[in-house]
């Protein structure tokens, strides 16, 4: 009988260790002036340097060096005084200069923490994912191999070989293993990626487009027999391209280890590819023999020393932490968690801020960027942010918070907007959407809905107040809904001796 | 009129004052080279249209009357390991028959700028390996002194294109006496400047922290205007030193060195070291006496293990700077036939194109750097490079430079060491020091040794950034020991291509 992941969770006890991999957003590589720009032709954004030509040198990118130093700063870090750079020796084609220029055993960040909630059966809980290192190291290039059946190397007809990206600057963040977190082992691995992801967008440092790869996570787990303290032989899952696939992937090692540890067999080192569409894993690369790198310290760069005011003037310019930023913005605007959420999946959390810090109220701007903005954009599949700015938003809020506007008017300017009629101000001045606040119109057409709906107007004399609504909707439909519905009430009523 | 047995000095002033044009001082060059490298075969590329063109401009700018370097015009012989664009850069070696570099190393940049004319590129031991040129994948250069013995190495083409008159300057690249010996041994003179001082942008490297260009000619004085157009600081190495370079021009003709101390290196001299080497080397300390200088004796008693940590340090770095020769991007490619995978052919471009000494390195390097071994071999080696620093340290605390004979021995003949790795290897135990601490080194003959009548060369060792020391002392020695001989050395050397 194969276990099931109730099973598994019950017999084994998970230890987690993630690393993930971030390009950075800097303009140029880690190493020399190429631009770093995706998706340019192959092979046109490269020089002597990334190429590794015979006798061209690397020089340190210093904005590399500071996205690695606020990463360290916002993942609780210490920052080396003195970290150096190594050679890591390998043989690959995409690989230029056959090693990678990395750090190994002076890493720039050391000893961080990055703390992660997950919703529990005994409510939300804390989990605390250690960070061992940041380093820095260069990207290789991309290798498409031609024919074969496995899309690999081996048995490829030949190989393509791209060097946009080698250079590329990339840091590795690597955890401590994480014990402890059971069942929830597939939750806290999403949660600290996705945290981590917010942390670094947060920080501008990188574009963190799992789908592009610019954030690559490798998930290793390992099981040991609940209670028995001795660590398992983990696996190490790559390919894992989006926040679902991770939580995906360590469900299914977990499984999948379990189901060969209850059969007497042993788990082997090694690296395993996530398969998208199953959300198994199939063997990759063996690690029984380990790869021996012969790392040494790289000869041609000097080691990195920041000024510790340097650092001090990183750390004061930190953006809030992502996570703190969202409660104290849920709470500052009293938004139910569901909606947060809302918020944060559909990516709006920035784009509702900018517009509440231009005076609108929370709620509306939250309801009309989540709402028709959002519903407009699906439709016409694009973003949200492309149809409409903050600014537009905040200032048709305005002008309803001031009865200059109906919400159904509102509505009209958004579509009017939308539609690239202009501002809401020439929108409405086009459309003719001004409400009708003039008392003596109001009435004319009050007394026009009592004439058409006797019996109705008796009622509402008689006391039912709620048969009121149909004459003002006569009302606003014969005032073309300009008319601010509440003053049509308050009048109607009056009118009608129920005040 | 002939000038090519003129000084770079002298062929400067002739160029200026009109007497001979840069064409026809490099077409003199050429004949001289058509005439005599058949026998030495100091040159492996000749570069004559690109060398005229250079040398047209020149005159067109002299007779425009723009302001030109001192050197603008005086032809000048490359180490092949130099890139310089366009133009064949073998390194010595099989593995880059076909490679000419996209781009000008910042050296080969320095020398166009400075309207220098570079004739062509000089035979070396493959890839910097090696003390005699016999290592060279294209046959060996021959000593003009005797054609048949060795140049010394691995620059022993710059240095016989020297000393045959084939070009008044030449550069050469130094990692453990590849400058400095092949002048001892050709009765020339070569600097290595203190490391960084010289950028290594473009220069193929062999051993990262160990290389360094420097420049050779035939005078102290041409070396120093030389070194000066190379020297300075330069952002696309990250080694290289920010600060202003040392005026060694100035220095050389300072002709002064009273009340200097001149410190003897016990350790370099006496057993091990050729009768004749000891004589002239001694008898040129009498010089430096004369003319004002105290002598002290100093030791370095860690000497000892420098060629033991070299030949680990050096094969270590080597081993990885020589991987990106894998027949990838460019370069020699075997068994490209469908039969074979990617890392067959790497494998068999490696075993065709690499030569003896060089597999030998890369076999010792990488077993130095494995896991397991990297302490006892490569950290022990980093251990004794520290303490030579302190010796030199030590030793400079009591004299203001240091000497010592520049090699063991005088030439030997082609073929005498070829078996004997180790032999050949001892013939850099005076050099190798200078490199390890990353100091600077000079040798200028300093007479004809007595038992074979063959050039011995003089070493002058400064504190790193104190190049201008070497040369004013050098200056001096080399115009006291012209007064005594009555002539310099260079104008006994035989003629050469007699038949």
């Amino acid at each position: 009988m194969a276990l099931k992941y109730d099973d598994v969770v019950e017999k084994y006890e998970p230890t987690l260790g993630l690393e993930v991999h971030v390009e950075l957003n800097t303009n140029t590589k880690m190493f020399c002036g190429c631009s770093t720009e995706f998706g340019a032709e192959p092979n046109t954004q490269t020089c002597p340097v990334c190429l590794g030509l015979p006798g061209s040198l690397p020089v340190v990118n210093e904005v590399a060096i500071e996205s690695a130093i606020k990463i360290g700063l916002a993942l609780n870090c210490s920052i080396a005084p003195f970290s150096r750079f190594a050679r890591k020796n390998y043989f690959y084609p995409d690989m230029p200069k056959d090693y990678q220029i990395s750090q190994y055993d002076e890493p720039i960040c050391v000893n961080g923490f990055l703390d992660v909630e997950i919703d529990t059966d005994e409510g939300v809980k804390t989990f605390r994912v250690e960070i061992e290192r940041v380093h820095m190291e260069e990207d290789t290039g991309k290798s498409l191999h031609v024919g074969g059946a496995t899309g690999r190397i081996h048995g490829a007809e030949y190989s393509l070989l791209d060097y946009n990206r080698a250079g590329i600057p990339l840091m590795e963040i690597v955890t401590k293993m994480v014990p402890g977190t059971g069942k929830y082992a597939p939750q806290v691995a999403r949660a600290y990626v996705t945290e981590l992801r917010d942390i670094l967008r947060s920080l501008g440092v990188s574009d963190v487009k799992m789908e592009q790869g610019s954030l690559r996570c490798d998930a290793n787990v390992s099981l040991s027999p609940m209670g028995s303290g001795i660590l398992g032989t983990r696996s190490e899952t790559k390919n894992v391209n989006s926040l679902r696939s991770v939580e995906r992937a360590i469900h299914g090692e977990m499984i999948r280890q379990a189901n060969l540890l209850q059969n007497g067999e042993r788990i082997i080192q090694e690296t395993r590819h996530f398969l998208e569409e199953s959300g198994e894993t199939r063997p990759g690369r063996s690690k029984e023999t380990a790869e021996d790198y012969r790392y040494f310290q790289e000869p041609d760069l000097v080691p990195v020393a920041p000024d510790a005011s340097w650092i001090e003037e990183i750390r004061s310019t930190l953006p809030e932490r992502p996570s703190v930023r969202r409660k104290r913005l849920q709470a500052e605007w009293a938004v139910p968690d569901k909606e947060m959420t809302a918020m944060i999946n559909a990516e709006l959390l920035d784009t509702v801020e900018a517009t509440v810090k231009l005076g609108a109220d929370p709620t509306k701007a939250r309801t009309w960027w989540l709402g028709e903005i959002s519903r407009v954009a699906n439709e016409k599949e694009v973003e949200a942010t492309s149809l409409m700015n903050p600014d537009q938003v905040a200032e048709i809020i305005l002008l309803v918070a001031s009865g200059e506007l109906t919400d159904k008017l509102a509505r009209q300017v958004v579509e009017g907007v939308i539609n690239g009629e202009g501002t809401p101000r020439e929108v409405i001045e086009k459309r003719g959407l001004k409400v009708v606040s003039d008392d003596s119109a109001l009435m004319a057409a009050i007394e026009g809905a009592i004439a058409s709906q006797p019996e109705t107007a008796d009622r509402v004399r008689g006391g039912n107040i709620p048969a009121a609504g149909a004459l003002i909707g006569a009302v606003m439909k014969a005032t073309g809904g300009q008319a601010d519905a509440a003053r049509v009430r308050e009048l109607l009523l009056k009118h009608l001796g129920q005040e | 009129m002939s000038f090519i047995f003129k000084s770079a000095a002298e062929m400067s002033a002739a160029l200026s004052s009109k007497e001979v044009s840069a064409v026809d001082l490099a077409q003199q060059h050429f004949d001289r080279i058509e005439k005599v490298d058949g026998d030495v075969h100091a040159f492996l590329h000749l570069d004559k249209e690109g060398a005229l063109a250079q040398a047209k401009t020149i005159d067109a700018k002299r007779a425009a009357g723009e302001k030109l370097s001192p050197l603008a015009g005086v032809p000048l012989a490359l180490k092949d390991v130099m890139a310089q664009r366009g133009i064949p850069t073998t390194c010595g070696s099989k593995m880059l028959e076909n490679w000419r570099p996209p781009y000008d190393s910042t050296v080969v940049t320095r020398l166009k700028d400075a309207g220098i004319v570079i004739l062509g590129k000089t035979n070396m031991d493959e890839f910097a390996m090696g003390s005699s040129t016999e290592n060279s994948a294209y046959g060996p250069t021959h000593n003009p002194w005797d054609l048949s013995r060795i140049p010394g190495g691995s620059g022993g083409g710059s240095s016989a294109a020297l000393a045959a008159f084939e070009a008044p300057l030449a550069i050469g690249t130094d990692t453990g006496g590849s400058i400095r010996q092949p002048a001892a041994v050709t009765g020339t003179v070569g600097v290595k400047p203190t490391y960084g001082a010289v950028s290594r942008y473009g220069l193929v490297a062999f051993s990262s922290s160990l290389d360094q260009a420097g420049p050779c000619a035939r005078t102290v004085l041409d070396t120093a205007l030389l070194h000066e157009v190379i020297a300075g600081h330069d952002a696309k190495d990250s080694s290289s030193i920010n600060a202003p370079a040392p005026a060694v021009v100035a220095a050389a003709k300072k002709l002064d060195v009273k009340g200097m101390k001149i410190g003897v290196i016990k350790e370099l001299g006496g057993d091990g070291f050729q009768k004749g080497v000891s004589e002239r080397f001694n008898e040129a300390l009498d010089e430096l006496v004369k003319a004002g200088a105290e002598i002290v004796e100093v030791s370095c008693p860690n000497f000892e293990y420098a060629l033991a940590a070299y030949y680990l340090i050096a094969p270590s770095e080597a081993s990885s700077n020589l991987a990106r020769f894998d027949s990838m991007r460019y370069g020699l490619r075997v068994g490209d036939d469908g039969t074979h995978g990617a890392e067959e052919v790497m494998s068999l471009t490696r075993q065709a194109g690499f030569g003896k000494e060089v597999k030998r390195r890369i076999i010792l390097g990488t077993y130095a750097l494995s896991s397991g071994y990297y302490e006892a071999y490569y950290g022990s080696a980093q251990k004794v490079r520290t303490l030579i620093m302190r010796d030199y340290e030590a030793a400079f605390a009591k004299a203001d430079v240091l000497v010592s004979p520049t090699a063991p021995t005088t030439a030997f003949k082609i073929g005498e060491k070829a078996d004997d790795p180790v032999a050949m290897y001892l013939n850099d135990i005076a050099t190798i020091p200078v490199n390890m601490a990353g100091i600077g080194g000079m040798s200028l003959p300093c007479g004809l040794a007595s038992e074979d009548n063959l050039p011995v060369g003089f070493q002058i060792m400064t504190p790193a950034m104190k190049d201008d020391l070497m040369y004013q002392v050098g200056g001096t020695l080399e115009a006291a020991l012209n007064s005594k001989w009555g002539s310099s050395l260079m104008s006994q050397a035989p003629a050469l291509g007699a038949k």
